[in-house]
């Protein structure tokens, strides 16, 4: 025990002393969340656009002033030829431009309806379908107003109720995704380069004469990750939390358990992937091409999966993080319970005694 | 090598372009029809037939549509309550209620924008349809919108992300190899004996330098080749124009690849600093959201942020066809960071190992 308390220290020692390592450890938690939270965002704010007004009569200034009062848009320009639109979307200067028909309130007056035309610059496609919509909803209000005293005929009215996440938080969705990353990272990652790296050097076949046994040396180089990862789960909720109202609906106890659940998978992958690469390289080439992306592409974390080709859907379903974001997910914003979860979690379960005993075979040959 | 500068972009972009969209189509409708009269159906037709949904389940009970959606089973429920036609036609208004998930909010915000397109169209509908036979008043004032999607009517996502993909590709192949390259010599020793040659700095760093530039931007004209037959994406402007552009831009590119080298001793840590700095970057350049919707500090960032501006040039030339006056500031703005960063990296690269 006292020999492997000693070696323990010597790991803590190895990671706290690499400034570098450190920064990732910590540095990247944080921006990662901050980014994602605050920089990812698709919501319509502050969009540029452009009104050719060919009527310019009391009617269409009003509902010009009504659409930029919102603050949603910001009028960058008045044209007056068409001409000019393809112009002015090509400088990338204006997303949206509204145009009004001549004779705009007299059409209105007499005919009782006018026409406006809304082109949207969809070289970004999403945000296009939005601002339309946007423009459309305040243009709907709008007649809906001059109409008040009319009682209007047929209409069918929806409530829309955003669940679980009213404001439209990025961070909602991207905070558990960040978590299962980091954690992924850090377990996984790290672990699995700090083994190789005693192999590398050749000061492995020397702590394995050491009186300390394979479990010890393995336990050894493990627990360190295991501490930093549920620092790192620990601060990533409490960051979410304190920056972006992130709140945690379920257990507590619960989504820690399962986060413990998921570090001794990764660490267990970690450990898999040390015992098949043979240099330092192979080992981060691995984990970032079998880890790294698999996380950030087909987990969900930040693409839907049920968007993508159905090869990907079905090779997203061996990518462990995707089960633990679920989890987190459900835990923390739908305030779900382990029967909600135990599917997901019986699958991490399975995964992480299957690498487990995988990495014990494999560990074994390689001592004989 | 070779291997890597043809598979990597191959990869890249079927992969990518694939994995990395955020379309939402197949949005998963879970439909409670209380109602159950001729109007109803006729709504829950109309979203059967809008691309962007899919109805994936009929039921009777809000909760347990509810309780789907806590299993991810559904991502919006349409609620459409006992009486909806009889109130309809008798009042004159009738409510329904759309439940969306909302854990992703931009996928909440375009299932919203997509479903009050449904509904609206189907509202006019039905007013023209009835509104002959019941005569209904004819003061009542209307403002018909016409909307067209300029450069992408079909709203094509990959039109938007392809694009950024070759940024990426560009970028990735240029800082990587650099700094990898360089790296890799102090690794094993090689470049001692370099410095000790009688060869100046200049030449010593433009040989180094040179060959990556001309891979990437041979990496472009293949991505973009791939682009074209993979995905058919629109090449309005010209390809002169874009690849000036990329030739800049890499200049800067190459030069925080030299940068990075002069700090990093190990191949290793070269990885985590790049792997550090790209994702940082790519995803504040606006690879997948508007520029316009981060907040303002990032919006200033970025004005430092030399992926942002071919993020945007490289759309703005390929799907508008924007020429080089609407793309002059982007330029300045390039070249000077070109300049400075470029010099920043020579002068801090000293022969010494």
């Amino acid at each position: 025990m006292k020999n492997y308390l000693g070696f323990l220290k010597k790991e803590f020692y190895h990671i706290i002393r690499d400034f570098r390592t450190l920064l990732l450890l910590f540095g990247l938690p944080v921006i990662q969340i901050l980014i994602f939270g605050y920089v990812i965002r698709n919501e319509i704010l502050d969009v540029k656009i452009a009104v050719l007004d060919n009527s310019k009569d009391e009617v269409t200034r009003e509902i010009t002033s009504k659409i930029l009062s919102s603050d949603f848009f910001i009028l960058k320009e008045n044209i007056s030829n068409t001409k000019d639109i393809d112009k002015i979307f090509k400088d990338g200067k204006v997303k949206e431009v509204i145009i009004f028909e001549s004779d705009f309130a007299e059409k209105l007056e007499k005919y009782g309806s006018a026409d406006i035309q809304l082109l949207a610059d969809a070289s970004d496609p999403n945000s296009a379908s939005l601002v339309i919509n946007y423009t459309q909803g305040i243009i709907a209000n709008y007649i809906k107003g001059i109409n008040k005293q009319i009682k209007q005929p047929l209409q069918i009215v929806t409530n829309v109720r955003m669940m679980y996440n009213p404001e439209l938080k990025s961070a909602f969705m991207f905070v558990p995704g960040t978590m299962a990353m980091i954690l992924m990272l850090v377990s996984a990652m790290m672990t699995s380069i700090s083994i190789v790296r005693e192999k590398e050097f050749g000061t492995m076949e020397a702590l394995l004469v050491s009186p300390l046994k394979p479990l010890q040396i393995i336990l050894g180089k493990v627990t360190p990750y295991v501490l930093l990862s549920f620092v790192n789960a620990v601060t990533i909720i409490f960051l979410g939390y304190l920056v972006f109202g992130l709140p945690v609906r379920g257990s507590i106890i619960l989504l820690l358990a399962v986060s413990i659940l998921f570090i001794t998978l990764a660490l267990s992958l970690g450990i898999l992937i040390s015992t098949f690469s043979r240099s330092q390289q192979v080992a981060m080439f691995i984990s970032v091409f079998a880890l790294m992306l698999p996380t950030i592409l087909l987990s969900g974390f930040i693409f839907p999966i049920e968007n993508m080709p159905e090869i990907l859907q079905w090779l997203s379903y061996i990518v462990p993080p995707k089960y633990f974001i679920i989890i987190i997910r459900n835990i923390m914003l739908k305030g779900a319970d382990l029967t909600q979860i135990w599917t997901e979690t019986s699958v991490i379960l399975g995964m992480t005694i299957l690498f487990i005993a995988l990495s014990v075979i494999k560990f074994k040959t390689r001592l004989e | 090598m070779l291997p890597i500068i043809v598979i990597v972009p191959i990869v890249q972009l079927i992969i990518l372009a694939h994995a990395a969209t955020m379309e939402m189509k197949h949005i998963k409708l879970y439909v409670v029809d209380k109602d159950l009269s001729a109007t109803s159906k006729k709504l829950i037709n109309k979203f059967r037939g809008s691309p962007f949904f899919v109805i994936t389940e009929f039921g009777f009970s809000v909760s347990e549509a509810e309780s789907a959606m806590l299993q991810n089973k559904t991502d919006a429920i349409l609620h459409i309550p006992v009486n909806f036609e009889k109130k309809l036609y008798s009042e004159n208004t009738s409510d329904i209620q759309l439940l969306i998930d909302a854990i992703n909010g931009l996928k909440a915000g375009l299932t919203n924008a997509y479903a009050y397109a449904v509904i609206s169209g189907f509202n006019r509908e039905i007013l023209q349809e009835r509104g002959s036979v019941m005569s209904i008043n004819v003061n009542l004032k209307s403002i018909r919108t016409h909307y067209s999607y300029w450069y992408n009517p079909q709203l094509n996502f990959k039109f938007y992300i392809v694009p950024g993909i070759l940024v990426i590709l560009v970028s990735m192949i240029g800082l990587f190899l650099t700094a990898l390259n360089i790296v890799r010599e102090k690794e094993i020793g090689t470049i001692e004996q370099i410095n000790v040659t009688p060869i100046r700095k200049y030449q010593l760093l433009t040989g180094k330098l040179l060959p990556f530039w001309i891979i990437a931007l041979f990496e472009l004209g293949f991505g973009l080749i791939l682009a074209k037959i993979l995905f058919n994406i629109p090449v309005e402007g010209s390809l002169f124009l874009l690849f000036s552009f990329a030739g800049i831009f890499l200049l800067v590119v190459l030069g925080i690849g030299l940068f990075i080298s002069t700090i990093a001793n190990t191949q290793q840590q070269v990885m985590f600093m790049v792997f550090f700095f790209m994702l940082t970057f790519i995803l504040m350049s606006g690879i997948f959201t508007p520029e316009e919707s981060m907040p303002t500090w990032a919006q200033k960032l970025n004005l430092l942020n030399p992926f942002s501006y071919f993020m945007r040039v490289i759309r703005m030339v390929l799907l508008k066809g924007s020429g080089f006056k609407e793309v002059f500031n982007e330029f300045v703005s390039i070249t000077i960071f070109g300049i400075v960063v470029l010099s920043l990296a020579i002068w801090r690269y000293r022969k010494i190992a």
